[in-house]
């Protein structure tokens, strides 16, 4: 049976690096994997979407409406936008960060009260953890994305060894001491 | 050994095991990690060209000299190259030459939709489209053998999710030949009427020839295959919507993959149709394949039942073919849109902030820039193509020569010298009155910092020649040429206030590095003194993501901010520290 992931954010917040990390523990455990990235426009604080799937066979590498087991969302708005694609029995990871968009910043729009509420009362299962303050705590606020990324390992079936290794293998040596103590946070919440 | 690679990075590695010599390429996505990637192998001699038409006569060039070469565009690039791309249709080539374009149904990063499998049939060049990045690999190595066979440029099709999907793709070693002899050869190479009038009918005797290889060859190698499951529902499809396919209808269907989608084979497709009760063809964009399927006498369903626009998906086919639609939760929240914008800290916003306070119309461009078309900046009147914005600006002044001072154009600097320069000499030739913007933030920015020949260093990173703008200005014949920093906002304007004046041609140069280049020093973040801010809003004005109201006070997010000041040049009560 395939699994699908979506990790879902706002441009600027390292979900391609989380896509990666992701892709390469599902790999070391010997499955087919297809993840599919955004680059050019989109990145620039726009909403971004990152698909990751999973299987002894995997097919298309996008991911549409009701065919997400997991969402792992940056940002509380990006959950509710893309909330169409989890399955009914899905579940969602959420930072409870909040990123104003460009027409809330300028008044032509207002950032919902009670987006959380709303996933849940949509029938979704949702785990909630603020990222920011751990990512902060682990040495950078850019590490948000690996916080997340612990957290969601946590919720997979594949033993946190396997994670480690692939964290280790995608981000450079300088920056790993701060990233596997982003990821320990993430992952004991 | 298998690896999880990125389709554009499988197209490189099949050019690097195939024993290419030569790249060059201008960046466009979702083309130009097949670029970048390429640039990492030694092996390979790899050039940014300053625009796609450079680029493909670069490689039609190494490979007429016995090097197998290859150029990469996005979509709208392959317009810019096809006048070589046509006639070299003509000359083939001697080392194989494999040109990759890469389309973007959906438009995630582009001006327009257009189907490039258009350009194959109209200038009679073969072209194979992979569906995965093991496909991009094969496929990359394929058409350097196919281009050599049938003496001619193969195009490699792309299309955004092929490119930028990881999928498992199988390596092996290079294998290179070496440098292929050159010999002079008039009759070839050299493309007035005579001899075209010879090599148009060889053109034409090459198409046959590669519709007998992909009725035979081609199916015995599997670049086009023939899967027999359930025969009530036949598909034809070719790249990324045979994935989607396969997911959606499995083994409910039967299946023609087609991995090479121009010339088209015939007998191959009436076989196949004839096995099934109902065929689809399952193509995003144009109906391309269906039309040569209604030419050859098949009866097929294609746009009718789905869409000219945007991307396909495996949900779509299971709803249109099967009936099935799926189930899905919705939040009962009004959710605000999130489109991109300019980055804190980018250097364009200052600018554009000064050309609303100058109440200018602005001819724009192509580049990170267009972002500031959007609300709040909302100072692009118009955006076309590449290097449109110069010469589009010397139109509208011809137009309504009253307004000139009134109006300007915005460009990169790698959009400028792209094609931006060709406009500008227009300019200086015709004494137009045009105020002309080079937007220099010394790199590459939207498709994710290329160098280019303004940078002074080379896709490695070595250093290189630099042109310099303001020299070049100059050269064509601008006499006014002016340097401004756009996080200085009084500069900016008064700056492009006199230029506008003048009457004269006049060019600004807006010079300030991209901010999200590693070499960039930034200030540390800015904050709001709370007790000074009268909550008017002012800094609100140049849409800077790193700025927001928070209980009725302006608030500065320190993980986004850059310390740029430009924000605090707003500011009357100096509450922006």
């Amino acid at each position: 049976m395939n699994k699908s992931i979506m990790i879902v954010g706002v441009g600027g917040q390292g979900t391609l690096l989380a896509s990666r990390i992701l892709g390469s523990a599902l790999l070391s455990k010997g499955y087919d994997v297809k993840v599919s990235e955004v680059h050019g426009m989109s990145q620039r604080g726009g909403s971004v979407v990152t698909y990751v799937k999973y299987g002894e066979k995997v097919y298309s590498p996008v991911i549409g409406e009701g065919e997400a087991d997991l969402i792992l969302a940056f940002e509380q708005l990006e959950a509710a936008r893309w909330l169409s694609c989890l399955k009914p029995d899905g579940k969602v990871i959420v930072n409870t960060q909040k990123i104003d968009p460009m027409s809330v910043v300028i008044g032509d729009s207002q950032y919902p009260e009670g987006v959380l509420d709303a996933v849940r009362s949509a029938g979704a299962e949702v785990h909630e953890l603020d990222a920011l303050p751990l990512a902060v705590e682990a040495g950078s606020s850019k590490a948000v994305n690996v916080v997340l990324i612990g957290a969601m390992a946590k919720n997979t079936d594949i033993d946190k060894e396997v994670w480690l290794d692939a964290l280790k293998a995608c981000v450079p040596p300088k920056f790993l001491e701060m990233n596997l103590k982003a990821f320990e946070l993430g992952y004991s919440k | 050994m298998k690896e999880l690679l990125l389709g554009n990075d499988a197209v490189a590695r099949g050019l690097y095991e195939a024993g290419c010599r030569v790249a060059s390429s201008y960046p466009g996505t979702p083309s130009t990690e097949v670029t970048e990637c390429i640039s990492k192998y030694d092996e390979i001699t790899s050039e940014w060209a300053p625009n796609e038409k450079v680029a493909c006569e670069v490689a039609f060039g190494a490979a007429v000299a016995g090097a197998r070469s290859f150029c990469a565009m996005k979509h709208v690039g392959l317009n810019v190259a096809a006048d070589p791309l046509f006639t070299s249709s003509y000359t083939g080539v001697n080392a194989g030459l494999v040109i990759v374009v890469a389309d973007d149904p959906g438009m995630h990063s582009s001006q327009n939709e257009q189907d490039s499998r258009h350009y194959a049939q109209a200038s009679k060049i073969m072209m194979l489209e992979p569906a995965d990045s093991d496909e991009c690999l094969k496929y990359s190595k394929l058409a350097f053998d196919l281009s050599e066979k049938f003496d001619t440029p193969i195009l490699l099709r792309l299309t955004t999710r092929v490119s930028h999907s990881r999928s498992l793709a199988e390596l092996s070693d290079r294998v290179d030949n070496g440098l292929k002899g050159y010999e002079k050869n008039p009759q070839k190479y050299v493309m007035v009427p005579a001899n075209a009038k010879v090599k148009h009918v060889v053109v034409e005797q090459r198409i046959l020839d590669q519709i007998e290889y992909l009725e035979t060859e081609a199916v015995e190698n599997g670049l086009n295959s023939v899967e027999y499951n359930d025969k009530k529902i036949g598909v034809i499809t070719a790249g990324i919507c045979y994935e989607y396919a396969k997911e959606a209808l499995g083994d409910k269907a039967s299946y023609l993959k087609l991995g090479c989608v121009y010339p088209l084979p015939e007998k191959l497709i009436k076989d196949f149709c004839a096995e099934c009760d109902t065929v689809y063809v399952l193509e995003e964009l144009d109906d391309y394949i269906e039309t040569h399927c209604r030419k050859i006498g098949v009866d097929v369903i294609g746009k009718s039942a789905f869409t000219l626009q945007g991307e396909y998906s495996q949900g779509l086919i299971r709803k249109v073919i099967l009936g099935e639609a799926a189930s899905s939760l919705k939040a009962d929240v009004e959710i605000p849109a999130r489109p991109p914008v300019l980055c804190a800290g980018c250097p364009h916003r200052g600018l554009f902030y000064a050309l609303k306070k100058l109440n200018v119309t602005v001819s724009g461009d192509i580049g990170c820039y267009t972002l500031g078309a959007s609300k709040p900046l909302g100072m692009i009147d118009t955006v076309l193509c590449m290097g449109g914005s110069v010469s589009g600006l010397h139109g509208r002044n011809l137009a309504n020569p009253d307004k000139a001072s009134k109006s300007v154009a915005v460009i990169g600097d790698s959009t400028f010298i792209h094609s931006g320069v060709t406009g500008l000499i227009d300019i200086a030739y015709n004494n137009s009155n045009s105020v002309t913007i080079i937007l220099d933030n010394s790199i590459t920015g939207m498709t994710g910092h290329q160098q280019n020949p303004t940078t002074g260093y080379n896709i490695k990173g070595e250093p290189a020649a630099a042109v310099c703008l303001e020299k070049l200005c100059e050269a064509v014949g601008i006499n006014n040429v002016f340097v401004v920093d756009p996080y200085n906002l009084d500069e900016c304007y008064n700056t492009i206030g006199e230029a506008l004046s003048l009457n004269a041609p006049a060019v600004v140069i807006s010079r300030r590095p991209c901010a999200l280049l590693k070499t960039v020093k930034h200030n540390p973040p800015l904050k709001v003194n709370k007790d000074k801010c009268k909550s008017c809003k002012m800094c609100m004005k140049i849409g800077c993501p790193a700025i927001s109201m928070k209980d009725g006070k302006a608030e500065i997010d320190f993980t986004q901010c850059l310390g740029c000041n430009v924000c605090s040049q707003l500011c009357k009560f100096g509450a922006i520290e």
